[in-house]
């Protein structure tokens, strides 16, 4: 087990390497010229002062010389500097925007774990019923329907028509203690995100959770004269559970690229808002770190998935050895 | 009914076979054709049925809800919500459509390429593609755009940014066919029997890679549709006064502060009649065509 997760994280600066090189060959083969973002596109700057900008940030090296500057930078912990936070560093910036997105993420994948897991193994144990019906027919429509539109429906109804809940931001500015992060503001963004992978999971848990229940072990469990909901619950569902684990890794991914939505139309303030900025601003430094930290996180879900898959599945760690 | 189409062809030619086919279709499948083809009949007569104006601005009616006059109400200035929707289908099924032929292009002539190479080769274009796979396709995609709006324009920065966050399925696809298909005995027996390259090709390669390709290229779009609107009700798709679904409903999150919730309501319902339509054509297909390529197509 441990050589396994050695040998993965041995991998990780490869596949970080792999990342860096790419989007820094698409940054090299636009036409788009990082001088010309970092003074604006309206500002009458002469040629001589472009040259010196383009001298004192190093765009005047040639292409492997920048390209290894930027990848030890990187090494080190440093991201370059943002355009959109007027200099600030790229680092300090993610780092900033981090604890809003844990906050969003975290409490959409605990929704979607809990939901899915209840309306699955619900509907399941009622396949062929009214309810069955409904779930099945609810997922498919939330698979076609855009998050973002969902967001602005949501957002009309609960915020402005009901006034239920909060249309954005992360407190009430006119509270005594504004600033910190008010819980009414994180439901509605929270659901809207959790909405985008629900669908699936739900679908998935319902239709191993069948494929299992046909399963032998399952028909003895039954034989024994062991209840249904103790079947469905204790010799059932951890065997359909087992190939979910593979998959949170991709799905994490889908979740956090999911907050770049979430986050524009409630005005979170994590890291999909920072994305939008940095997209907005053209600020290229601040979307390579992003990008970067996004492969960094999808790596190690993915290294937490096969971890986990082998703590639960005997068969895989035997396989292994 | 491109979709549709693609299935009538590998059912009897004839029209009235072809009308005895789509009888024995399940109901779902009846209407998600029928809800198609008013879709794309929509995006090819928008202009003959509703010529766009943008400049057909009646401050009088601003932002007036559904009526007879105006079924889908109108927006912040006046204009007619259902023209700008019937418009907005045009251009965003357009879009959508070129951008999976673009990611269907680009992956297919990876998948090709590793899967005739082989080897080491082969190793090493798969671990890129899988560096590509392991992309956020919205994130990915943003950086894309960021990089190659100034270059290309709206549209074409769209365009190229769904085709490349979205070949890499493809690519895997395809090369996965391509080397089952080398180890089957027809093809074996056609090498024996002193097959040219291009027979084979032309014989068996490409008649059993073209229905998947083609089942590929369906789900894209409807991916794609939503990426296309994504983007642009971020700002960063196309320019702003372009009537694509997107921006109607980046129109939409502005008005709703003032009550103007059909705005957003009606290209949403736009989106999600084209991909449940998609959806549904794509599963039926992929049952009639393969049985056993469900796992792998789920994009």
């Amino acid at each position: 087990m441990l050589k396994l997760i050695a040998r993965r994280l041995a991998l990780l600066p490869l596949i970080l390497l792999a990342v860096a090189a790419i989007t820094f060959a698409l940054t090299e083969i636009s036409p788009f010229d990082p001088v010309d973002a970092y003074v604006g596109a309206e500002s009458g700057v002469t040629p001589e002062r472009k040259a010196e900008i383009a001298h004192a940030r190093g765009f005047d090296q040639p292409l492997h010389e920048r390209f290894g500057r930027w990848v030890a930078n990187v090494a080190q912990g440093d991201l370059g500097t943002s355009v959109v936070a007027g200099g600030q560093p790229v680092a300090g910036e993610i780092a900033a925007r981090m604890s809003a997105s844990i906050a969003l993420v975290g409490g959409a994948l605990v929704l979607v774990l809990v939901g899915g897991l209840v309306f699955g193994v619900l509907a399941a144990a009622l396949r062929g019923t009214f309810f069955d019906w409904l779930v099945r027919t609810l997922c498919y429509f939330n698979t076609a329907a855009p998050s973002f539109w969902v967001g602005l429906l949501a957002l009309y109804v609960f915020s402005i028509e009901l006034g239920w809940l909060p249309a954005g931001g992360t407190s009430d500015p006119r509270a005594v203690e504004s600033g910190g992060i008010d819980l009414s503001h994180l439901i509605l963004p929270m659901v809207v995100l959790a909405m985008t992978q629900y669908a699936w999971f739900t679908l998935f848990v319902r239709n191993t959770l069948l494929e299992v229940l046909r399963e032998d072990h399952v028909q003895f469990a039954r034989a024994q004269g062991i209840g249904e909901v103790a079947v469905l619950l204790r010799y059932a569902l951890p065997n359909a559970l087992i190939p979910f684990v593979t998959l949170v890794g991709t799905h994490l991914s889908e979740l956090i690229g999911g907050t770049i939505l979430v986050e524009a139309i409630f005005g979170w303030p994590g890291l999909g808002g920072l994305t939008l900025d940095a997209a907005l601003g053209e600020d290229i430094p601040l979307l390579l770190g992003i990008t970067l930290c996004a492969s960094v996180l999808v790596v190690l879900g993915n290294l937490l998935a096969d971890v986990l898959y082998r703590v639960m599945d005997p068969r895989v760690r035997e396989a292994a050895t | 009914m491109s979709a549709g189409g693609a299935l009538g062809a590998s059912l009897p030619v004839g029209g009235r076979r072809m009308a005895d086919a789509v009888r024995r279709w399940p109901v779902s499948m009846q209407v998600a054709a029928g809800v198609l083809a008013v879709l794309v009949v929509v995006a090819l007569l928008a202009n003959v049925i509703a010529p766009l104006d943008d400049a057909a601005v009646d401050l009088d009616r601003v932002l007036e809800g559904p009526s007879a006059a105006h079924p889908m109400g109108t927006d912040e200035v006046g204009r007619d919500l259902l023209v700008r929707v019937l418009h907005g289908v045009r251009i965003s099924l357009g879009i959508a459509a070129l951008a999976a032929l673009g990611a269907v292009a680009v992956g297919a002539l990876v998948g090709v390429l590793a899967g005739t190479l082989g080897g080491r080769a082969d190793a090493v274009v798969m671990r890129v593609t899988d560096v590509f796979a392991s992309q956020n396709h919205l994130l990915f995609g943003i950086l894309l755009l960021v990089l190659f709006r100034p270059a290309l324009g709206g549209a074409g920065a769209v365009m190229l940014a769904i085709a490349l966050t979205h070949w890499p399925t493809l690519a895997r696809i395809v090369r996965g066919e391509l080397m089952s298909l080398r180890e089957r005995p027809f093809v074996a027996a056609a090498v024996g029997g002193g097959a040219s390259r291009r027979r084979l090709a032309r014989r068996h390669y490409v008649p059993h890679l073209l229905p998947a390709v083609g089942l590929a290229f369906v789900l894209t779009v409807a991916h794609a549709i939503f990426h296309e609107s994504a983007y642009s009700f971020l700002g960063l798709g196309l320019p702003a006064h372009q009537a694509s679904l997107g921006n109607i409903l980046n129109d939409g999150q502005r008005s709703l502060l003032a009550g103007g919730w059909w705005i957003a309501l009606f290209p949403g319902l736009a989106i999600l009649a084209a991909a449940m339509t998609i959806g549904t054509i794509a599963e039926h297909w992929r049952e009639h065509l393969h049985p056993r390529w469900r796992s792998e197509l789920e994009l």
